[in-house]
């Protein structure tokens, strides 16, 4: 962390940035709040640890707006959003410093707390085990099982956009899981399986729209779901179903864009697995255009924006044999 | 007091929902939430906070108020049917209890929310205390009693035995109906209640958020709070996602709409919540253009307007919930410390 606050000090100093968005530490000692840090008000409170897994990439479309430089400090997956908004022209390129930040994969604290650790005062990180000091006591509970879901399906990604970069020190021990295996666990359903799991899931969703408005995919000014000319602007479900029909489409208008980085999981307070819809989405189009990964770079054209001759051309319902 | 064991608690879960339909914390896709009981359901009583509060039970996230159906040249008006289920609550926390006791004072005062109001007189809520407070726990903070919630019952589990006391008049009729699953306590097992109480009290003490001062915070400094300059900074990272206001057991916004079915109108109500942008908007606008406005509306209702209203009475409980859910992990107790520290 020392590397990156002196990497921090002297952009401020050398004049190259005017403020910085990084992570701020909060009440507890696993809170980190998305925060934009100035050169006047320095690094109070700054943090880059494994508690940093928020994507801080689309707080950059306001910022980018403002008066001077910002620098983003971004973790190798976020990379990919940097470049997908930079393709989108939803963030200007020449007001941000990019400063890639190493990452060991990121912990999350409701994975421990899923585990009957409660009243957490401290989580300590030893090699591999997690040392948590709780009202009830001192717990341990092994790194690999607090691993972040997003951060066990991300294939060690290296930084695919930035101005500088700091090296990491060790990579971490983590047991990576293959992303497209649950797809394919879902996708060896039978059809009705496959509708029970969705129902179950996706009829706890409360509506809050955090997965919305934190996917840096979604980059909507006003979305058509808060417009009330809209005519679909349903703040409540007129049926049972509605929630499903949300997320449903809500995939498709980030299909060929989404990255992956897993935001829209992480975020839900219901824990739905949002992510699969997504990554159901980019296996269908690696299946059908070739591999395609979102965010790899800031000028080729997406699958689904561009046309070929030798575009596949899938009936409207795509079922690959299977009814 | 009277007891059951916690081996047999089906029993009396079975007993409960032959009388009326009991809803309580159960497992759902991996999720503690209120669901009707029944012998499969995987049951929660260990935790803490449900995601949603027991308040979707009194005020559902989302209700028919009232349909109209078109025939010919006759429109027929139907009422919805669903208000008139009895039902048992059980298991519910004392920061939620107290959360109901709020909504109470905005809904049963005049106007009274007719469809709130008969909820509530068809629902008996049976309170769970708590034993493991978790670090995210600042009900005393309100003056809540964690080990003596208000409900119509309270429980307590000491060991694996489950302890009953009826609080209420309705809560000790329901209580003959049910004697014949429960056993009296001994003087020595009540004692054991009140022992498990007092350590509690002491864990709450220690909680990280035990101290939280809430000076300043009325309708006296109302203004000042208002203008604080700690505002656009504590809300530059909100999402302006509606996680907060609804997993909240007492954020109690609403609004009404009518949907076309195709056949007539259904009218129904749904949660709203102010950190969304098109909550105040209105023929001439909205009022509160940017994420800071609504931002601060949420914590200014809570921690101002609605004690300067309410005698006092703060409209937050400290279940946590916020604390432990917001995506960007901005709550209520850094915006209270935010802003306390500010009038120092």
């Amino acid at each position: 962390m020392q590397e990156i606050i002196e990497k921090i000090n002297e952009l401020f100093e050398n004049g190259t940035v005017n403020r910085v968005l990084a992570w701020k530490t909060g009440e507890f000692d696993y809170e980190r709040t998305p925060a934009v840090f100035t050169k006047e008000d320095g690094l109070d409170g700054f943090s880059y640890d494994s508690f940093c897994a928020a994507n801080l990439a689309k707080y950059l479309i306001l910022e980018t707006k403002k008066e001077g430089k910002i620098a983003i400090l971004a973790k190798p997956c976020d990379t990919y959003n940097l470049n997908l908004l930079i393709k989108e022209h939803r963030i200007d390129r020449e007001k941000v410093f990019i400063l890639g930040v190493p990452c060991r994969c990121k912990i999350d604290v409701e994975k421990i707390r899923a585990k009957g650790i409660k009243g957490i005062k401290s989580i300590k990180e030893e090699g591999d085990t997690l040392i948590i000091d709780t009202i009830y006591g001192e717990k341990t509970c092994p790194r690999q099982e607090a691993i972040q879901d997003k951060c066990l399906a991300c294939q060690g990604r290296t930084h695919v956009v930035f101005d500088e970069k700091i090296e990491g020190g060790e990579p971490a021990n983590v047991e990576k899981i293959d992303r497209m295996a649950e797809v394919e666990k879902l996708e060896a359903m039978t059809p009705q399986e496959r509708f029970d799991f969705w129902r179950s899931e996706l009829s706890k969703c409360i509506r809050c729209n955090a997965c919305r408005n934190v996917c840096p995919a979604c980059t909507c000014t006003t979305c058509v779901f808060d417009n009330p000319a809209s005519g679909v602007s349903s703040k409540a479900n007129t049926d049972t179903f509605e929630e499903n029909m949300f997320h449903i489409i809500r995939a498709f208008h980030v299909a060929g864009r989404c990255t992956d980085c897993g935001e829209c999981s992480r975020v839900c307070p219901q824990h739905i697995p949002l992510h699969l819809l997504n990554r159901k989405f980019i296996k269908e189009i690696n299946e059908l255009y070739g591999t395609y990964q979102s965010g790899e770079d800031a000028q080729s054209k997406g699958p689904l924006t561009n046309f070929t001759q030798e575009d596949a051309e899938p009936s409207i319902v795509y079922t690959k044999g299977r009814v | 007091m009277l007891k059951c064991s916690i081996s047999e608690i089906n029993n009396l879960f079975s007993a409960i929902s032959g009388l009326r339909t009991l809803y309580l914390p159960v497992e759902k896709a991996g999720q503690a939430l209120y669901g009707a009981w029944t012998p499969q359901a995987r049951l929660c009583l260990d935790k803490l906070n449900t995601v949603k509060s027991p308040k979707d039970l009194f005020f559902p996230q989302s209700e028919d108020l009232v349909r109209f159906q078109r025939e010919g040249k006759k429109i027929s008006i139907e009422m919805p049917d669903a208000i008139d289920e009895k039902f048992v609550l059980f298991g519910v926390r004392a920061c939620d209890a107290k959360g109901l006791q709020i909504l109470d004072t905005v809904f049963l005062s005049d106007p009274v929310d007719t469809y709130y109001a008969a909820r509530r007189e068809n629902g008996i809520v049976i309170c769970a205390a708590c034993s493991e407070p978790e670090e995210t726990c600042f009900c005393n903070v309100f003056g809540i009693d964690a080990t003596e919630p208000a409900g119509d019952i309270v429980t307590w589990t000491v060991g694996d035995t489950l302890y009953w006391e009826a609080k209420t008049e309705k809560g000790a009729e329901f209580t003959e109906k049910v004697k014949g699953v429960l056993e009296e306590a001994s003087a020595e097992e009540e004692a054991s209640v009140a022992a498990q109480n007092e350590s509690v009290k002491e864990i709450i003490k220690q909680l990280p958020f035990a101290d939280l001062n809430l000076e300043g915070f009325d309708g006296d400094h109302l203004l000042e709070k208002f203008n604080s300059p700690k505002w656009a900074e504590l809300s530059k990272a909100c999402l302006g996602c509606g996680t907060c206001t609804f997993v909240c057991p007492t954020c109690q916004c609403y609004d009404i709409r009518d949907y076309d079915t195709g056949h007539g109108i259904q009218r129904f109500r749904c949660w709203d919540s102010c950190m969304y942008s098109d909550f105040t908007k209105m023929a001439g606008g909205n009022p509160r253009k940017t994420q800071l406005e609504r931002f601060r509306q949420r914590f200014m209702h809570k921690l101002v307007y609605f004690p300067s209203n309410n005698d006092g009475e703060y409209s937050c409980v400290g279940c946590g919930r916020c604390v432990a859910k917001c995506p960007i992990s901005m709550n209520i107790v850094k915006v209270a410390r935010a802003l306390g520290e500010e009038s120092k």
